[in-house]
């Protein structure tokens, strides 16, 4: 298990990482979202062993890792842009982990994750202590082989071995780094903004992939990512973080629909926040009412994102300025006398620009927050 | 975001330091000192006063800085086209072309002035400065096009679309972003230029002199050592200046614009373009006529065409010019440069590694500089200071250090070191942080990072510098005319010997041994091209 405690880490006088507090789960998998800029490429890279705390303590199973560098943590890093060693071919890379000595460790026990079973002794005689599973240099090579085509396999890459990693194209490139990092058994996987690098569609199915090879290998990770939908799909548990600090921590659909601030509500999409009161699980506000049962009865304050508001059969005339042509729906600035705000229609009955329409509030796009002031 | 703040952790900073020692101590005991000395005797003696009160030492020095501009202006006149065409032009051949500059700047300066005296026999100003335009016509064609190349072709293209012509979008928007790479190109050119030795000496002889040729005239043949260390005082005092505003040039550069893969930014040339183009390859057809006169005289005879300059090798020449053969020569050549390469690739390689080291820890910017400065220094410094130098302190080292002929490697590989470091340091410093951190956190230690990351990836330049060097030493001259003994004399040396001594066969076998030295330099120069990492690396 990680725990990071007070963690600061400064630039100089700039405070990059501020006061945080994390836990990770062995086998959870933790995303840390946040705009650029928030310091969570900071912590990320401190928990590897790249930076260098100010203060508080980093430690996994109760042993501090402060002065254990990064080769001797056993830690499996992900960069956004891949970072394949150009020199080697795909299997070079993913044995490359495997050939060194401090990571060989045993096999995962079976339904098990990896083993993260540090002693106070520190991560650099774990895999002597756990019992040699490669004997004899034969042995070792037929090993390491054997867990390359296994690797190449979990991320659907199998026959891949002897290729050129120049000749990969960005995604299978993303998909031999992590089986390279996956390769040698790491106690924690840490992503850093593993997908950003892609497009849209290709980081959409790349998610989803992630997910599922998250969970079948049971690893303990960190996303670093600034994309909400990539940390929801990807994530057990999501912390927000924001200017240094962690503000938030919690289950995706909680962070969802109840950001703890005005700030995080905005970053996860709001951009109308209204006074509402809510009774029962279903929230009262000028647009009408909507069963919304994440809401703790009494005064709140309702933040609408875009799709909280639909043309259909509610209360508000409202008219409409303007219109645009998304994927799956037509968004809509319109004009509720005097205020402009946003809202969705299906493609096939969007209404024209200039034209009068009734909005309905939709439950899905309500994040609802603790009343302001 | 890629902040590698390792300063406070003691293997990391340790490792490289230790290292670093073994090339400045090196460099501290076979260029410092040497050096150190002569400026002690050159301040310590009555030679300062009395060479700086001659006015026959302000025309050496008003002719070494005159000749060195003017030839500085010819090679950036005639390396512009190139440099357009090497980074600009799709068009078949340029590999052939980049290969084809880059052998004039590796020829022995004998072999350089031996040429240009087959082509111009009465020699002269005129010879001096196109002989010494011919060499440096690839430093400014390659740094030039280095930056041209990757140069985005989109801002051109703004200003055409602007309103202006072919001629003033290059003059207004691509020159002003070229000269900083022309600026430091230009620096290190002049430097060149104004410490040639071999050329000057064997196209000027005791008429036209330079500094250099003055030191080594004063020293071999007058015996005034306190006046050849004086003006060697001056020589270092400009040269220093040079390497300051060179290097501040070049940090420019480094903080230059917006760059482009190479790729994005050729393509056939259009209209005019054919003309700049037919230019640049006048001039690269002008860089062989020297190279093809030297072959014509080495097979030339007085009765037609022969071989006797070839087969006169294996004797020592007309009345027994040389005490050993022209093939003992070859012989001692290739050995000298052997090891020269082997220990300046020793000394650069780690010299490289501590500076990469040091300006990854970011912990001492300004240290950083200066030391990345100082090792540039011998590439300035003249070889025959160096070798001068040598005669002057090498004494005071146990063994029989001066009479030795390990003497001839060290120099060598004190003038060599400087271009492995200029080769291997642009690579080394390329390589992506994360890349290092990647193989970090697969369990790689600092020291099994760079086995296995660094050195790979810098490996083709590992090549290619070492046959670069290789040529350099084979062809190097200054310090080699200083320290060589009559029976460890090398090729250049054996050259210069045979033509300043009567008889046609001597001649015939100059020219042959030069023929021979160019052969080698040109072989291993086209496998300098074929290992060569693409536009990483100054020279």
């Amino acid at each position: 298990m990680l725990k990071v405690d007070g963690l600061d880490v400064a630039y100089g006088r700039i405070l990059a990482v501020s006061e945080v507090d994390l836990e990770i789960a062995d086998g959870e998998v933790v995303a840390l979202l946040g705009p650029s800029g928030c310091g969570k490429s900071t912590l990320l890279r401190a928990i590897a062993g790249l930076e260098r705390p100010t203060t508080g303590t980093i430690s996994w199973n109760g042993t501090d890792l402060a002065g254990i560098p990064i080769h001797r943590r056993g830690f499996g890093l992900v960069f956004q842009d891949g970072q394949l060693f150009p020199h080697r071919d795909v299997a070079g890379n993913v044995s490359f982990g495997l050939r060194m000595p401090a990571t060989q460790q045993p096999p995962p026990t079976l339904g098990g994750g990896p083993v993260a079973s540090l002693s106070a002794e520190g991560a650099g005689n774990e895999g002597r202590r756990g019992g040699l599973w490669i004997t004899g240099r034969g042995g070792e090579s037929l090993g390491i082989a054997a867990r390359v085509d296994e690797m190449l396999e979990l991320v659907g890459l199998s026959g891949y071995g002897g290729r050129r990693v120049t000749e990969l194209s960005g995604g299978e490139q993303q998909r031999v780094a992590l089986a390279r990092a996956l390769a040698p058994h790491p106690r924690l996987l840490l992503l850093d903004e593993p997908l950003s690098a892609l497009d849209r569609a290709l980081r959409e199915q790349l998610a989803i992939d992630l997910a599922r090879l998250l969970r079948e290998s049971g690893s303990t990770a960190l996303v670093v990512t600034h994309d909400h939908d990539e940390a929801f799909t990807l994530a057990d548990r999501v912390a927000v973080m924001r200017a240094g600090r962690i503000v938030q921590v919690g289950k995706p659909d909680e962070v969802w629909r109840r950001p703890v601030d005005e700030a995080t509500a905005r970053f996860l999409g709001c951009d109308l926040f209204l006074d509402a009161h809510a009774d029962n699980g279903v929230l009262n506000c000028e647009f009408g009412s909507a069963p919304v049962p994440w809401a703790p009865d009494g005064p709140v304050t309702a933040g609408l994102r875009p799709a909280a508001l639909r043309v259909g059969d509610g209360p508000t005339e409202v008219t409409v300025t303007a219109r645009v042509h998304r994927r799956d729906h037509v968004r809509l600035v319109v004009d509720t006398g005097g205020r402009r705000v946003d809202a969705v229609a299906g493609i096939a009955d969007a209404p024209e620009v200039g034209a009068r329409v009734r909005l309905v509030l939709a439950p899905d796009g309500v994040a609802v927050l603790s009343r302001r002031g | 975001m890629a902040r590698g703040r390792s300063r406070l952790r003691l293997p990391d900073g340790t490792g490289p330091a230790v290292l670093g020692l073994v090339p400045l101590g090196f460099l501290a005991v076979f260029f410092l000192w040497p050096v150190a000395a002569i400026i002690q005797r050159g301040l310590g003696s009555d030679g300062l006063v009395r060479v700086l009160g001659s006015p026959d030492t302000w025309s050496v020095v008003l002719f070494t800085v005159g000749q060195a501009a003017a030839s500085t202006v010819v090679a950036v006149i005639a390396a512009m086209p190139v440099a357009f065409l090497l980074a600009r032009c799709a068009l078949p051949g340029i590999a052939v072309v980049r290969a084809a500059i880059l052998v004039p700047f590796v020829l022995p300066t004998v072999v350089v002035g031996l040429a240009f005296r087959s082509l111009m026999p009465d020699g002269g100003v005129l010879s001096i400065v196109l002989a010494n335009a011919f060499f440096n016509v690839a430093v400014v064609a390659r740094t030039v096009a280095g930056l041209w190349s990757h140069l985005d072709r989109r801002a051109e293209n703004a200003a055409r679309a602007l309103g202006a012509s072919p001629l003033r979008a290059f003059t207004s928007v691509t020159l002003p972003a070229l000269r900083p790479a022309i600026g430091s190109a230009a620096a290190i050119v002049f430097l060149f230029c104004a410490t040639s030795f071999g050329v000057v000496l064997l196209l000027g002889g005791a008429r036209y002199r330079t500094l250099e040729t003055e030191i080594y005239l004063r020293t071999v043949d007058l015996l005034d050592l306190s006046g050849a260390a004086a003006l060697s005082l001056i020589q270092i005092t400009a040269v220093v200046a040079v390497l300051v505003l060179a290097a501040l040039a070049r940090r420019r550069r480094e903080t230059a614009m917006a760059l482009r893969a190479r790729t994005e930014t050729t393509r056939r040339p259009r209209g005019g373009e054919w003309w700049v183009a037919a230019t640049a390859y006048a001039v690269v057809a002008a860089l062989m006529v020297p190279i093809v006169a030297l072959v014509v005289r080495s097979v030339s005879t007085s009765d037609g065409w022969g071989l006797d300059g070839y087969r006169a090798l294996s004797g020592t020449g007309f009345r027994g010019s040389l005490q050993i053969s022209g093939l003992d020569a070859a012989v001692n050549s290739l050995r000298a440069a052997t090891d020269a390469t082997l220990l300046a690739l020793l000394l650069g390689v780690s010299a490289s590694v501590v500076l990469v080291s040091l300006g990854r820890s970011r912990a001492h910017p300004g240290f950083v500089d200066t030391l990345d400065t100082a090792l540039m220094l011998p590439l300035g410094v003249s070889a025959v200071t160096v070798g001068f130098g040598y005669l002057i302190t090498l004494d005071a080292l146990p063994g029989d250090l001066r009479t030795s002929a390990a003497l001839v490697p060290l120099a060598q590989a004190i003038v060599v070191t400087p271009l492995v470091i200029r080769m291997i340091l642009p690579v080394l410093r390329s390589v992506d942080p994360r890349l290092r951190q990647a193989a970090g956190s697969l369990g790689a230690s600092p020291w099994r990072v760079w086995r296995e990351v660094d050195i790979p990836l810098a490996g083709r330049s590992l090549i290619a510098a070492a046959a670069f060097g290789f040529v350099v030493a084979l062809g190097e001259f200054g310090a080699t005319s200083f320290l060589a003994r009559p029976d460890s004399a090398t090729l250049p040396i054996v050259i210069g010997r045979l033509i300043s001594r009567p008889g046609e066969l001597n001649n015939q076998m100059a020219y042959a041994a030069c023929t021979m030295l160019m052969v080698v330099t040109v072989a291993v120069v086209l496998l300098v091209e074929r290992l060569r990492v693409r536009s990483v690396g100054e020279f």
